[in-house]
C-alpha cells in the first residue's frame, strides 16, 4: 500500500487544534512522551510496514 | 542441601611432554567450557579423538550461563547427557514482564505438548560442565589436560603447531585441526591477530546467585523500573538447589569494584527480596558487547562460541548458540578429518553459523536498545511502549526484555537441496528436526532419540500395509553407500507393516510426527547428522537422496577437492 499524502482530514484546522490542545500545560519531556505514545498508537492502527516505512522516510526528509 | 564447591582437577603430566619431537594429534580443542566440551564429545562420538586443553583446573566459578533452550537440550540428548541436564535443572516455559509494579506482559514459549524437552532448563553452568565432563570422560576419546595454556599457535600448511605452558614447563604438539572455544576474550583469537567487530554496550549489570527458600513459580521474571530498583531493569530466575539468579542493571557510571562488595550488594538485594532470608553465594559485575568475527574458519583453526561471537545475555543466546556451533561443526570436522568430505565442508560451518550469529546479534541488539536505550528519544519511546502496555495488548508485544533463544533455521545453506514439492509448516530444508512422541517395539520414545548422529532418512508410510519393493530396495541400498543413510519408517499406531531387517519402525503416537513434518504416505525426509533437515520429497527416490547427501557434504561431482 502507498502512504496517503493527499488531503485526507475532513477538517484539518480542527485536528491541528486538537493536537496543540493535547499538549497544553505539558513540559517538553511530557510532550515528548505524549508524542511517542501517539506515534505508537497510530503506527499500530496503520499496521502496514511498507506504509510506515514511507511515512518514516517522508518525515526524515530534509532533516539530516 | 550443600552449597556448590568448585572441584580442583589435578594437573597430570602428559607423555607428550617427554616426547623427543612434538606429538601429532588429529584435533585439539582449546577451552573446556560448555562449547569446547560439547565439541569434544561430538567429535568423540564420530570416532575422532581430541586433546582438550584448558588453562584452569575447575568448572565455571559462579553460575554464569543459566538457561539452556530446548534445541540445546536436544543436542545434549544426541551427545548422551540431555536427560542428566534436564533432571538436574529446573524446566520452565513461561515468563512475565513488569513495568513498575504492574505486569505488562506474560508469555508461554511452548504451548504445544508432545515434546520431550521444555522450552528451557535452568541450571548453573558449573553443573552443566560437570555433566559434560563426565560424558567426555565416558567416551574414552577425550584427552583432558588441565592447567595447560596455549601460548603460541603457528599454522603452516599441513598442521597447526601449538605451544602449551603447564605447571612443569612448556611443550609443543602438532594438530591437524584446532577448535578454539576459549571464550569472549579469546587469547587464541588475539594471538592470531583476528578481530571480533561490533559494539561494546555502555551499561553494567550486577549478577548474583542467592540461596533462598522461595515459592515463586519457575518462570522468568523481568522488571522495568521496579519500585525496588528504580530507573533500572531487574531479572529473576530459578536455578537448581534453591539457588536464584538475580540480575540488576546498574548503568554505565557504576563502579564495578565498588558494586561487587557484599556491603553494597546485600542492601540492594534486600530491597528486592524484602524480609526473606537469603544467602549471597556469588556476585559479579559485567558489561557486554554485541560482535562477531568476520568468519569462523581460518585455515585449520575453527572458532566457536563466545570466542567467535558475543551478545547480550538477555535472550540466553550465548551458550545456546555456542552449543549449536559445536553441533554444526562436529560431524563436518569428523568427515573432513576422515577424508569423507573435502575441506570446503568446513567453510559451510562458518557460513551457516555466521548467519545464525547475525540472527542472534540482531535480536540481541534490539533487546539491548530496549533495555539500555542509547538516546533520550529511544528512552522516551521505550517508556511510551511500557506505559501503553499497561492498557493495550498491541504494545505488550513491543515490550522487549530479550527475545529468547530459538534455533537457527539454516535456510540459505548451500548444503540444502531446495524443495521440489509443496510442503506447509516449519520443517523447511535447514530447519532443526522437530520432535514427536513415537512408539518403538511397544515402548513410548521420542523421534529425535531414534535418529542417530549420521545421515538419517524418515519415510512416512501411514496407511501402507507393505513397503513398496523399490522403496525397500532403495532404503537398503542407501545404507551401503560410502556415506550411508539409515532410514526410519514412520507409520500410524498399530500398523503391522513388515520392514526389512535393521529398519526401525516408529509408530506415530498422536499423529504429531506426520503433522509437524506435513507428511503424507510416501513422504521422505533426509536429515543431516546434526538433525537439521537436508531436503524432503513427497515420494522416495534413492538416487535423489544420494545426490542430496553429496551436496550436503560438498562431495558433488565437479567441485574441487
Amino acid at each position: 500500500m502507498k502512504l496517503t499524502v493527499e488531503a485526507n482530514l475532513a477538517d484539518p484546522d480542527e485536528f491541528y487544534a486538537m493536537l496543540i490542545e493535547a499538549h497544553r500545560d505539558l513540559s517538553d519531556e511530557q510532550s515528548q512522551l505524549l508524542n511517542a505514545k501517539l506515534i505508537l498508537l497510530l503506527a499500530n492502527h496503520v499496521g502496514d510496514p511498507e506504509v510506515l516505512r514511507q511515512a518514516l522516510d517522508a518525515a526524515r526528509e530534509g532533516i539530516a | 542441601m550443600g552449597v556448590f564447591q568448585n572441584p580442583v582437577f589435578e594437573y597430570v603430566r602428559s607423555p607428550d611432554q617427554d616426547a623427543p619431537a612434538p606429538v601429532r594429534h588429529a584435533v585439539a580443542v582449546v577451552g573446556a567450557g560448555p562449547v569446547g566440551l560439547a565439541a569434544a564429545i561430538d567429535l568423540a562420538q564420530h570416532g575422532l579423538p581430541t586433546v582438550l586443553l584448558d588453562d584452569d583446573s575447575t568448572v565455571s566459578v559462579g553460575s554464569r550461563s543459566v538457561c539452556y533452550a530446548k534445541r540445546t537440550l536436544e543436542i545434549l540428548d544426541r551427545l548422551g547427557c540431555g536427560e542428566r541436564v534436564a533432571r538436574r535443572g529446573v524446566g520452565w516455559n513461561a515468563g512475565r514482564v513488569y513495568f513498575q509494579d504492574i505486569q505488562v506482559y506474560s508469555f508461554t514459549l511452548m504451548p504445544e505438548p508432545g515434546n520431550r524437552r521444555p522450552a528451557f532448563v535452568n541450571l548453573q553452568q558449573y553443573y552443566l560442565e560437570e555433566i559434560l565432563l563426565e560424558q567426555a570422560r565416558a567416551t574414552g576419546k577425550v584427552d583432558l589436560r588441565w592447567k595447560s595454556r596455549v601460548v603460541d599457535l603457528r599454522q603452516d600448511g599441513p598442521g597447526v603447531a601449538l605451544r602449551i605452558e603447564t605447571p612443569d614447563g612448556a611443550y609443543g604438539i602438532v594438530c591437524d585441526w584446532v577448535v578454539v572455544c576459549d571464550g569472549a576474550r579469546s587469547p587464541l583469537r588475539q594471538m592470531m591477530g583476528l578481530e571480533c567487530r561490533g559494539e561494546v554496550i555502555r551499561d553494567r549489570f550486577l549478577i548474583a546467585d542467592v540461596l533462598m527458600d522461595a515459592d515463586y513459580p519457575v518462570e522468568r521474571w523481568f522488571w522495568f523500573d521496579p519500585p525496588f530498583h528504580p530507573n533500572h531493569s531487574a531479572l529473576l530466575h530459578r536455578q537448581a538447589d534453591n539457588v536464584w539468579r538475580i540480575d540488576l542493571q546498574l548503568g554505565w557510571d557504576a563502579d564495578p569494584d565498588e558494586e561487587r562488595r557484599p556491603e553494597r550488594v546485600v542492601p540492594r538485594l534486600r530491597q528486592m527480596l524484602g524480609d526473606r532470608e537469603f544467602e549471597l553465594l556469588w556476585v559479579g559485575v559485567y558489561s557486554f558487547a554485541c560482535r562477531r568475527m568476520e568468519r569462523f574458519r581460518h585455515g585449520r583453526v575453527l572458532f566457536a562460541g563466545d570466542a567467535a561471537h558475543q551478545m547480550s545475555p538477555f535472550g540466553a543466546r550465548g551458550t545456546n548458540s555456542g552449543i549449536q556451533d559445536a553441533d554444526n561443526l562436529g560431524w563436518k570436522l569428523a568427515m573432513v578429518a576422515s577424508g569423507m568430505a573435502p575441506v570446503e565442508l568446513l567453510d559451510s560451518y562458518s557460513d551457516e553459523r555466521v548467519a545464525a550469529a547475525d540472527e542472534n546479534l540482531l535480536h540481541a541488539a534490539r533487546s539491548t536498545e530496549f533495555i539500555t536505550p542509547k538516546s533520550r528519544m529511544s528512552r522516551t519511546f521505550r517508556d511510551a511502549v511500557l506505559l501503553l502496555a499497561r492498557s493495550y495488548p498491541f504494545a505488550r508485544r513491543m515490550v522487549n526484555s530479550g527475545r529468547l533463544s530459538v534455533p537457527a533455521v539454516l535456510r540459505d545453506s548451500a548444503l540444502n537441496t531446495a524443495d521440489a514439492d509443496l510442503f506447509a509448516g516449519p520443517m523447511t530444508p535447514g530447519a532443526p528436526a522437530a520432535d514427536a512422541p513415537v512408539v518403538v517395539n511397544g515402548e513410548l520414545r521420542w523421534l529425535l532419540e531414534c535418529l542417530g548422529n549420521r545421515f538419517n532418512g524418515m519415510y512416512f508410510a501411514h496407511g501402507m500395509s507393505v513397503l513398496p519393493g523399490e522403496v525397500a530396495a532403495g532404503i537398503a541400498s542407501l545404507t551401503l553407500d560410502r556415506i550411508p543413510v539409515e532410514t526410519r519408517v514412520v507409520v500410524e499406531p498399530g500398523n503391522p507393516i513388515e520392514l526389512p531387517p535393521g529398519v526401525m519402525k516408529l509408530e506415530d503416537y498422536e499423529d504429531l510426527a506426520a503433522q509437524r513434518y506435513d507428511a503424507g504416505p510416501g513422504t521422505f525426509y533426509l536429515l543431516r547428522p546434526d538433525q537439521h533437515v537436508c531436503t524432503r520429497w513427497r515420494a522416495f527416490d534413492a538416487q535423489r537422496a544420494r545426490q542430496a547427501v553429496l551436496r550436503a557434504t560438498c562431495n558433488e561431482p565437479g567441485r574441487s577437492d
